[in-house]
């Protein structure tokens, strides 16, 4: 009788704490990414979204996150892990979880995901969200098209996905928009982050005479490898490429360069907006396209290896962009083969972008499969 | 395309920066594998090497210090591999498959606090008018000075085995240790020996990635390397020339893709990026053939010893 009466006081205790946590439990936000925190880019940007998400919200909130998850088939067991480990909503931070997450969110209707950069939202609780880094694109290529002397810049591609191809095609526009007679190269280097691979590819460009590199992938391997190309009587240039970088920003022996400005992705308005949802049930699936002047594209410092002139020409179009004045997509624009694409003052249409597998005129070589 | 912008001077001189990690691995796996034991931890060992050097490299501000570390670090690796093989009687596949997790791994671990962290980096050696001469003064005397070390190495090897009587020994380990060991040769320790110098081989040629050739830590950075040079010893049908050969080939055509990429070349990104590996294996297997295939590889390789049996 006694225990059977202590049994019930426990259960009705374990009842109780049950009831108390559901109000206050905090709710439990997850991220995949697909690098290590520290690659100095892209992850470390959304880990940097993560910790405001943590500064915004305090204890009503716990971040979870899991780092150099593989894109492919490990995806879905990381995500599938972190959904069976509490977590109410899980940002998963690349292109190529895509079909993991979608796939996640079919078991666990109550669960929330976001998936950065990609288009598929096959279930109501998958939302997706990108950022316009077009629009830093054409800031860093009207600065590469002022600052390369060898009128030959390159760009560091990793996988052929609309996302990469808009920004090729946005660095090629604005570099020839002001300097007609750049060239620019495009190795794909099939990766995302490999800093070997990365630094060899960004050697390649020096030793064929690119003096600009532009890269989409993560690692800051291209960024030394132009310092020691500057520390043995080179002048090559590079930006910061979803963080800024700024390490740098001088070569070895003090002087400005190699990197002269960066693209960054705040992921933190969004990221807080999110939770925000989340915490007071508003959440809603979206496909959420925000750029520079939601501020999650920011451009990052203009160092003075940058003449006055072409400075003040990437802070126009900054401006420009961020009121909402000038899209980086404006006609007339032909496609490669020299049919149109845009007419005179049209202004490209987001499906277009978000689908974009084309170069425009001007550029050489073509998009691998 | 315009191939006149490869300049045939830094695609020379850049191969050799690539392949110098593979041909420090292989021919230190080389030497192993002709003491007749099979390691495969190579990845395991130069990604410890690239970790251990890093470290060292940062904390002391020396890189040559830190290359000393890495070798240390890697022997201290394989010799954990030496004496559960060689002392313990475990499988050596499966020991060494464990080997290249666990160095995988370990690594990680260490290098925590270490991801996105500067070293102070090897530069190029400066000989003066030798230096500024053209061609040769950038291939061949323009080069940081681990890439002579490497180079030096492989001459060392192949004269070690060839002319001397330790090298003798060492290979009478690996032909038949029931023989050596008849004759007295302490079989254990010439493979403990030889296990040591591959590690250390292969510590040197992670260091170099991590210290030289990116230079950054990064996990998993070796990305594969270690296999390559695995392969590369058995293509080359353990004769340090060819492993020379391989190397050099390997780390040639990855940055001769990467330049005709560049420069604009009408062929298939995904056939350019296979084909390093293709040519590489395709090259060897041809060089090998024509040398007549019978007894390339040494006999008791991969087989366990016990003198009791």
């Amino acid at each position: 009788m006694k225990f059977m009466q202590l049994m019930a006081g426990a259960l009705s205790l374990g009842l109780a704490s049950a009831a108390y946590a559901d109000g206050h439990e905090p709710v439990k936000v997850g991220f995949i990414y697909v690098g290590p925190i520290g690659d100095g880019g892209w992850t470390y940007q959304h880990d940097q979204g993560r910790l405001a998400v943590e500064a915004e919200f305090g204890d009503r909130v716990e971040t979870v996150y899991q780092e150099l998850v593989p894109e492919g088939a490990d995806a879905e067991r990381a995500i599938t892990q972190m959904a069976l480990g509490g977590a109410d909503i899980i940002f998963t931070t690349s292109f190529g979880y895509m079909d993991a997450t979608n796939a996640v969110a079919a078991k666990f209707p109550d669960i929330k995901f976001e998936h950065a950069t990609g288009y598929k939202r096959e279930h109501p609780n998958v939302s997706t969200y990108d950022a316009r880094f077009y629009e830093g694109r054409a800031v860093t290529g009207t600065l590469a098209g002022y600052m390369t002397e060898t009128n030959k810049i390159g760009y560091i591609a990793s996988f052929p996905i609309p996302e990469v191809i808009q920004g090729i095609n946005s660095s090629f526009l604005h570099a020839r928009k002001v300097n007609p007679d750049v060239e620019m190269v495009v190795t794909w280097a099939y990766t995302w982050f490999d800093p070997a691979k990365e630094a060899d590819a960004a050697r390649a460009m020096i030793d064929q005479g690119v003096d600009v590199i532009l890269q989409h992938t993560d690692s800051t391997a291209p960024q030394a490898a132009a310092q020691e190309a500057n520390a043995n009587g080179g002048r090559v240039f590079t930006f910061g490429q979803a963080s800024d970088m700024i390490q740098f920003a001088r070569n070895d022996d003090g002087t400005p360069g190699p990197r002269i400005a960066s693209i960054i992705d705040d992921w933190s308005p969004y990221y807080i907006e999110r939770v925000g949802a989340v915490l007071d049930g508003t959440w809603e699936q979206q496909a959420s396209w925000g750029g520079m002047p939601e501020g999650e594209v920011v451009i990052g410092e203009i160092t003075e290896a940058v003449p006055a002139e072409a400075k003040a020409a990437a802070e126009e179009m900054i401006a420009a962009i961020t009121a909402g004045d000038y899209h980086p997509f404006t006609g007339p624009i032909n496609k490669q083969d020299g049919t149109p694409w845009l007419a005179d003052g049209e202004v490209a249409d987001d499906g277009t972008l978000l689908g974009m597998d084309f170069y425009v005129e001007g550029l050489t070589g073509e998009i691998p499969n | 395309m315009d191939l006149s912008a490869i300049s045939p001077t830094l695609l020379i001189a850049s191969l050799m920066v690539a392949a110098t990690p593979i041909l420090l691995a292989a021919i230190g796996e080389m030497v192993v594998e002709k003491a007749g034991v099979l390691n495969l931890g190579v990845e395991g060992m130069m990604i410890m090497g690239a970790i251990c050097g890093f470290i060292i490299g940062v904390e002391t501000g020396s890189p040559w210090l830190g290359f000393l570390a890495a070798a240390l670090g890697g022997a201290v690796l394989a010799l954990l591999f030496g004496v559960l093989t060689q002392v313990l009687l475990s499988n050596q596949v499966a020991t060494g498959l464990a080997l290249t997790l666990f160095g995988l791994g370990l690594s990680a671990l260490l290098g925590q606090g270490y991801v996105g962290v500067k070293a102070q980096t090897l530069g190029r050696i400066d000989l003066g008018p030798l230096s500024d001469l053209p061609f040769v003064g950038r291939v061949v005397f323009g080069h940081d000075p681990i890439v002579y070390l490497s180079l030096a190495l492989v001459v060392a090897v192949w004269a070690f085995l060839k002319f001397s009587r330790a090298g003798l020994i060492l290979r009478a380990v690996g032909e038949s240790h029931e023989a050596a060991h008849a004759l007295g040769y302490h079989v254990r320790r010439v493979r403990l020996a030889a296990i040591a110098f591959g590690g250390a081989c292969a510590g040197l040629g992670g260091a170099y990635l991590s210290l030289v050739r990116v230079p950054q830590w990064t996990e998993g950075m070796t990305a594969g390397a270690g296999w390559i040079a695995l392969a590369i010893v058995v293509f080359a049908s353990w004769r340090a020339g060819r492993v020379l050969v391989g190397a050099y080939l390997f780390g040639g055509i990855t940055v001769l893709q990467l330049n005709l990429q560049t420069a604009g070349a009408k062929v298939p990104v995904e056939l350019l990026s296979a084909a390093p590996y293709l040519v590489t294996i395709l090259v060897l297997v041809l060089i090998s053939r024509r040398a007549g295939r019978a007894g390339a590889a040494p006999a008791d390789l991969g087989k366990p010893f016990h003198a009791s049996a």
